[in-house]
């Protein structure tokens, strides 16, 4: 029971916005020597974890110069006069059909996207951009929400559509795990039952897309009106 | 054969060049510290994997002081980028390069593997689409170099720029996977499989599954790791309760028991690269904004995933 204690760091810690580095940090050190690891281990483990997995730092630190250099010669503002030009497009509309083309692309095993490489500079300035002109007066609460709707439509659509294409990290572990268990369970069959929930995914996308659109369209009803007749 | 190496020697050398740039802004304490974070961070990016795990693992003890000092973190609030942009009118044309990346990363992988050299693979073949996502990202920064015509130490400055946006945010998700690594040699997860199989009436089909996915969900939401999960707990309950138990179908229980695990990295900030890190990466006021909105998606997802998995497992 006390090797729980790491959770319970982990649980308190981010419960009272202590510096979650810390908080980490601190839970792995803790766990360790009630798991009877020295510190030096401890120190050790630490280590190289933080190496192992240093393809996650990668492709932020590969992306963010250009994205940075390109943001200040005005792609975002591009991203949002594009949008712009298309009368009828929501917000919604915008992170509905990224949804779409995220889970549908990613299940054949193309992955592009990602919040450093599609959604700061292309897909949360094209969804401001039409809740703009949907409402010019939007309030900045929910536009910040309408960017994290953004990144919610990135998450959404690479978790579930990602297990539907047989070579990806998921599949291929949980075929791994059977047959270390001596069991034969097929890649196909493990990636075909993925197609469900995927296509429950969409739906409840679409019914928080609308729920976004609504909200931005309630929020300013009246200026609404007018905004949409001029341009 | 080429691996990822290079492109960690590279990045790691972009990171020293930003801490070189903080540096020479000024002597303030916020930029020793900040300049020292990303100086250590671009160390053990570059050079991971020929220093010694403990020296590692102290200097990410070292970064992570420096982050509770509460020194590492932009000068001054983010401009509106309206006043930043250069007059320049380039055009939608800005955002070929920025397609480029994506684009060379998913032609570059499948078409890299394919290469060999004298009948041996040219690229490892587990790294492929990151080394393509690299050359992409290098080609895309040469062409913006190019179209904008900017001066070759722009791309550091706005590197460090976004760089000091997100902040020590950016090492979170590896802390967490090292964080993982002490959990599983400390054998936590059998203890969480051990709880469960006590405390619930699991000789119910319904409730074997059900305490399956919310254990996936549970565990994935305390480890931000839904792949972590898996294994402790399809191995606790999945296989014992479900499918030797009531003979469920194995393919059906772990496509869907996985998928469960997703949901709880929707709501989970331990998965912080996908809600903390780009909820400062869009510059959100309310650091917890994507989790706020992913928290009645995932409920519905997880709830249509239990449904279904329910219906299905004994069934096929």
């Amino acid at each position: 029971m006390l090797k729980l204690i790491g959770i319970g760091i982990v649980a308190l810690g981010f419960a009272c916005e202590v510096n979650p580095l810390l908080v980490v940090v601190l839970a792995g050190f803790a766990t360790g020597l009630v798991g009877g690891m020295s510190l030096h281990t401890i120190l050790m483990e630490l280590g190289t974890g933080f190496v192992k997995n240093r393809s996650i730092l990668l492709p932020v630190v590969m992306i963010l110069p250009t994205m940075g250099l390109l943001e200040k010669y005005g792609l975002k503002i591009q991203a949002q006069a594009l949008i712009r030009k298309m009368k009828h497009a929501t917000a919604g509309h915008v992170i509905l059909a990224y949804t779409a083309i995220r889970q549908i692309s990613i299940s054949v095993g193309l992955n592009f996207g990602g919040h450093a490489s599609m959604i700061r500079p292309v897909i949360a300035p094209m969804a401001e951009g039409a809740a703009l002109s949907q409402n010019p007066t939007i309030s900045e609460k929910l536009l910040d929400s309408v960017k994290a709707h953004a990144s919610a439509a990135e998450n959404t659509g690479a978790f579930f559509g990602e297990d539907i294409f047989i070579a990806v990290g998921g599949v291929v572990l949980m075929h791994n795990f059977f047959e270390a268990e001596g069991m034969k369970v097929g890649l196909w069959s493990i990636a075909l039952w993925g197609i469900p929930t995927a296509l429950a995914a969409f739906c409840v996308m679409t019914w928080r897309c609308y729920l976004l659109d609504k909200r931005i369209a309630l929020e300013g009803y009246e200026v609404d009106k007018n905004a949409t007749k001029k341009c | 054969m080429l691996t990822l190496e290079p492109f960690y020697k590279l990045g790691g050398f972009f990171l020293i060049l930003v801490a070189v740039r903080i540096f020479g802004n000024g002597r303030t304490a916020r930029q020793w510290c900040s300049a020292l974070f990303w100086a250590l961070l671009g160390v053990t990016l570059a050079y991971g994997k020929v220093l010694d795990a403990a020296v590692v693992g102290g200097c990410v003890v070292a970064m992570v002081c420096l982050a509770a000092s509460g020194y590492v973190k932009a000068a001054e609030p983010i401009q509106s980028q309206k006043n930043k942009t250069d007059s320049v009118n380039l055009g939608i044309k800005l955002i070929y390069p920025a397609l480029t990346i994506p684009s060379v990363g998913v032609i570059g992988s499948l078409v890299l593997t394919r290469i060999k050299i004298n009948g041996a693979a040219s690229i490892d073949s587990s790294q492929a689409p990151l080394i393509a996502l690299g050359f992409g990202a290098l080609l895309a920064l040469l062409w913006s170099m190019r179209m904008t015509h900017a001066p070759i130490k722009q791309p550091v400055i706005e590197g460090s720029r976004l760089f000091e946006v997100i902040g020590y945010a950016i090492i979170l998700p590896q802390l967490l996977a090292a964080l993982g690594t002490i959990f599983t040699h400390a054998g936590v997860g059998q203890v969480i499989a051990g709880l469960v199989t006590q405390s619930l009436p699991t000789q119910i089909p319904w409730v074997a599954v059900t305490a399956y996915c919310v254990g996936m969900a549970v565990f994935t939401i305390c480890m931000g790791n839904a792949y972590a999960a898996f294994s402790v707990i399809t191995a606790g309950i999945g296989l014992p309760l479900v499918v030797k138990a009531h003979g469920g179908n194995p393919a059906i229980l772990a496509s869907m028991g996985m998928l469960a695990g997703y949901c709880g990295t929707l709501v989970s900030p331990m998965a912080a690269n996908f809600n903390l890190v780009p909820a400062a990466l869009l510059e959100l006021k309310d650091r917890n904004g994507i989790l706020k909105a992913q928290l009645p998606i995932a409920l519905a997802i997880f709830c249509a995933n239990l449904g279904i998995l329910i219906f299905c497992v004994f069934r096929f």
